[in-house]
């Protein structure tokens, strides 16, 4: 079977890719476009290392098929910082040490932007709700919680 | 409720005699890591390169029958397949390697099966082809016929003795005179002190228990990934996720008959191990499938494959009986544990002997472990291999005779603690530790001294581990401009080369951003042993320091040659070569002194080679509050305190973080995670929805106290910090819900339904 022609949005950029049915859009970023920042932890929708953006929407890249993506918009790991600055959520995540092997943290980081996109003033409780989805198995989460409300004190300005 | 004042102290002398250890750099290796752009196993793309795919039995135990590989060879775009005939069958003999010892037999065995299956998810086979899609076609394509044995899945049912056995030639070591039958008992070991007859006649009061844990993962969330290459002259690349380059090469050399010069292998980052990438699954298969086909082939397991085939530590059981006069003082202690090591012996029960009773002075006590093969997965080393279950049974069994005993069971363990002196159960008197002062610390803590509410209990447990040294490499170049790269052997797991970088700025005396972490692959840097044993920050930077001091006596020379005095004139102090007695010189700063190296002798660089001894052995005491709902058994953890005798923190908050996380593992294992087969042996939660590992929604912060009491063996008084944080948590866990429901809760984990039916439960 012939693949698939997509086009996209793909980190701010018009995107254009082949694909075949099956592939995720997980194996897409990865495989296609060279984006390995997303990363896969189980294929299965449950450990959140493959978080992306798609229209406005936190998911699971790796329950996404490729073709799904077709005229979407969509936000990686590699998109966050812009150019050589940091995100606020990034800066936190390293000044916090919120990260040991660092395989999760694409994923926390963009499941993070995505919770303060949409509420800038999360208790910790909220916080740790909101990023049930993402699995790290290093740092008892503590240190992510804490990274997570000193960046979002700082967006907010406060 | 998340516990809101964070507490987070370091308790030492309160004076650092350091400039740069014990602060909070930035990790050199951040950057990449919170911006996608650092590759682990899965992330190197190839041209030319080609996908593997594993084979995988369906049956817990089976006679493999035939395989036929003719239809799926005749799949377009199938490039190579391998079988057990593709590698050399390996005689048996155990080889030590780090803290556990190796059977390069039965490794090759696990690593691909030969005549017989002996779990669910054992390689029989592996594909490589064009796609992965078309890998996957292939591997179902692959005819295997198999006689189906009966299947032992616990440890009770394989040391019966109708049970059949996996292995006809296991002999059970340590038993003299040696059985004559095989048996699927892999050892018998034993470790004892004292007279413990003697010891339980002392005794006022006498406490005896037994405890059940099960078969739990490490659950890194790095599935395991290689991709290897091979050249027309037989030379092997692997860039592989692992705990150690230098293990991959040599065991990949075993395992396909090669010699170590024409295996190259490069780490890749590694996404998490706790102990489960110390050995190799996918790199041989990858290397023959390679050799097979000419190109590189890359392969990569799915979480499925990841739960059924490798990792996970022996669940089993446990009975410990301990004696102790009216104050407290134990008399004697007798403990025994059969572990469960899966498919091959080697199991880490003699380590929960060595382990269980550790942090007590009990000068009559005896530890005996059994070995029990049965049809899982071989257990791989996770986090203190061994100590968790044993301090799980040890330190349950303390709780139990503090309440006996009438007795706060912080002050039970405070009047029996290990100390300077103290005369381990494995051999060797301790030299300067710092398990008292963890107790202290917990006393003093807030948490301790928190009052508790309705449905709510609180359990402390302690924990000890050896750590260990061993062999490392590291070099210090000096670049032109005075900035340095450090280069060691140790893939970085949890922070490393940020320790690297700071032990090296504080030999230096210069600022740690000016000092570059690299890990080599095993053609740039000579042999260093595995990443485990929380043995990097200790011998690796012990290594990292002698070689800067390499740098900084050469420094010195070049300072010297500069201002024609002799060198034992020249101080190296803050970053400087300063004359001594004399102000004549204008102190020299590292970058001077490299910009002209070319005119004082060329490049500066300094090396060393070690085998790291004097490891400092460490011990930790955890406190747990839980409230129980008793409607549903449902626990919630509400506080977490993690105290330990961390030596010297280089980087206080990576140090916080082995805690932190090492807790929460312990917390996991404690109330949720378990293997869980059917009655035929097929593993029935093979993925995070139904292995159900920790979500920041089921944690509070966990809360720290590092205390430093130095490591003697160590420059600057490292110990090792990153397996004992697993040690106390299941008991501390189980100790805060039996006290919270009034009943001793012995079997792990404590999900709720097993919860409930205990608290309905007339016993």
């Amino acid at each position: 079977m012939s693949k698939h022609h997509i086009s996209a949005i793909v980190n701010g950029d018009p995107t254009e890719f082949l694909c075949e049915t099956q592939q995720t859009l997980l194996d897409v970023l990865r495989d296609e476009l060279n984006l390995t920042g997303s990363k896969e932890g189980c294929g299965s929708g449950d450990c959140g290392a493959c978080s992306v953006m798609m229209n406005g929407r936190l998911v699971c890249s790796c329950l996404v098929l490729g073709v799904e993506a077709d005229g979407a918009t969509l936000a990686t790991i590699e998109g966050v910082a812009k150019g050589d600055q940091l995100h606020p959520i990034q800066r936190h995540f390293l000044e916090e040490a919120a990260l040991q092997c660092g395989i999760c943290t694409p994923g926390f980081i963009v499941a993070t932007k995505a919770l303060l996109e949409k509420n800038p003033n999360p208790t910790e409780t909220e916080a740790r709700y909101w990023l049930a989805g993402n699995l790290c198995r290093c740092t008892g989460y503590d240190k992510i919680i804490k990274a997570v409300m000193n960046a979002a004190a700082e967006m907010r300005g406060a | 409720m998340g516990n809101e004042e964070k507490q987070s102290k370091i308790l030492g002398d309160g004076t650092s005699k350091y400039r740069v250890i014990g602060t909070r750099p930035i990790r050199p290796d951040g950057v990449d890591k919170v911006t996608g752009r650092a590759n682990f196993g899965a992330d190197l793309q190839q041209a030319d390169m080609i996908f593997g795919r594993v084979v995988r039995s369906p049956h817990a135990h089976a006679k493999i029958k035939s395989i036929n590989i003719k239809k799926a060879l005749a799949l377009p775009g199938v490039k190579a397949i391998v079988t057990a005939a593709d590698f050399p069958e390996l005689g048996e003999g155990d080889i030590a390697a780090g803290e556990v010892t190796v059977s390069f037999h039965d490794m090759s065995l696990n690593v691909i099966a030969r005549r017989k299956v002996l779990y669910d998810g054992h390689t029989v086979a592996a594909v490589a082809a064009t796609s992965p899609e078309i890998a996957a076609r292939a591997a179902d394509l692959i005819e295997v016929e198999y006689q189906l044995l009966k299947p032992v899945m616990t440890w009770r049912q394989a040391m019966d003795a109708k049970a059949p056995v996996l292995h006809d030639k296991l002999i059970t070591k340590g038993i003299k005179p040696p059985p004559e039958k095989a048996s699927n008992v892999g050892a018998r070991h034993e470790f004892a002190l004292g007279d413990l007859a003697a010891g339980f006649a002392e005794a006022d009061v006498i406490v005896e228990h037994e405890f059940n844990t099960e078969t739990v993962h490490q659950g890194y969330i790095e599935p395991h990934a290689c991709v290897a290459s091979m050249s027309a002259d037989g030379v092997a690349t692997v860039w592989a996720s692992s705990q150690g380059q230098f293990m991959v090469r040599a065991y990949i050399a075993k395992l396909c008959g090669m010699d170590i010069s024409k295996i190259k292998v490069i780490p890749a980052e590694i996404g998490g191990g706790f102990g489960g990438k110390t050995v190799i699954y996918l790199e041989p298969l990858a290397v023959a499938l390679a050799r097979k086909s000419g190109r590189p082939v890359k392969m990569v397991m799915t979480r499925d494959e990841v739960f059924r085939a490798t990792g996970p530590t022996s669940g089993g059981h446990g009975r410990c009986k301990i004696g102790a006069k009216k104050d407290g003082t134990i008399t004697a202690a007798d403990l025994e544990l059969e572990y469960e090591a899966g498919a091959f012996p080697g199991s880490p029960v003699m380590l929960g002997c060595m382990t269980g009773t550790t942090p007590y002075d009990i000068k009559n006590m005896r530890a005996v472990g059994y070995d029990v093969v049965v049809n899982r997965p071989k257990a791989a080393a996770y986090r203190a291999p061994g100590a968790p279950v044993a301090s799980f049974v040890v330190e349950s069994t303390m709780d139990m005779l503090a309440q006996k005993l009438g007795m706060c069971p912080l002050e039970l363990r405070l009047k029996n603690a290990a100390k300077e002196g103290t005369k381990a159960p494995y051999g060797p008197k301790f030299l300067r530790i710092g398990y008292e002062e963890t107790l202290l610390a917990a006393k003093a803590s807030k948490q301790w001294n928190t009052p508790l509410g309705p449905n709510q209990g609180r359990g402390i447990a302690s924990g000890f581990w050896f750590n260990i040294g061993g062999n490392s490499s590291a070099s210090v170049a000096l670049n032109e401009d005075g900035t340095v790269i450090v280069v060691t052997g140790n893939p970085d797991i949890g922070g490393s080369r940020a320790s690297m970088a700071i032990m090296t700025a504080e030999v230096l005396g210069i600022d740690v951003g000016r000092v570059k972490p690299l890990v080599a692959d095993t053609e740039s840097v000579p042999y260093s042993d595995l990443t485990g044993g929380s043995r990097v920050t200790f011998a690796t930077g012990k290594a990292v320091i002698e070689a800067a001091q390499d740098v900084v006596k050469q420094l010195k020379q070049r300072a010297a040659k500069i201002w024609e005095v002799d060198p034992d004139q020249v101080e190296w102090k803050d970053g400087m070569a300063v004359a001594i007695e004399t102000d004549k010189y204008k102190p020299l700063s590292i970058a001077d002194i490299a910009r002209v190296a070319g005119k004082t002798g060329g490049p500066i660089s300094g090396k060393a080679n070690i085998n790291a001894q004097g490891a400092g052995p460490g011990f930790g005491t955890h406190i747990c509050d839980v409230e129980v709902d008793p409607e549903t058994g449902f626990v919630k953890v509400l506080r977490y305190l993690a105290i330990q005798d961390v030596g010297t923190a280089i980087h206080p908050a990576y140090v916080e973080g082995q805690l932190q996380g090492g807790a929460v593992q312990g917390i996991g294992w404690a109330l949720n995670e378990e293997y869980v087969y059917s009655k035929e042996g097929r593993l029935l939660n093979s993925g995070f929805l139904d292995y159900r590992v920790p979500v920041a929604s089921d944690m509070p912060m966990i809360d720290t106290i590092l205390v430093e009491v130095p490591n003697p063996g160590h420059p600057y008084g490292v110990r090792g910090v990153g397996e004992v944080p697993i040690v106390p948590p299941l008991a501390a866990v189980a100790n805060a819900v039996s006290r919270a429901i009034g009943k001793r809760v012995s079997d792990l984990p404590i999900s709720p339904p097993k919860l409930l039916a205990r608290i309905q439960s007339k016993a």
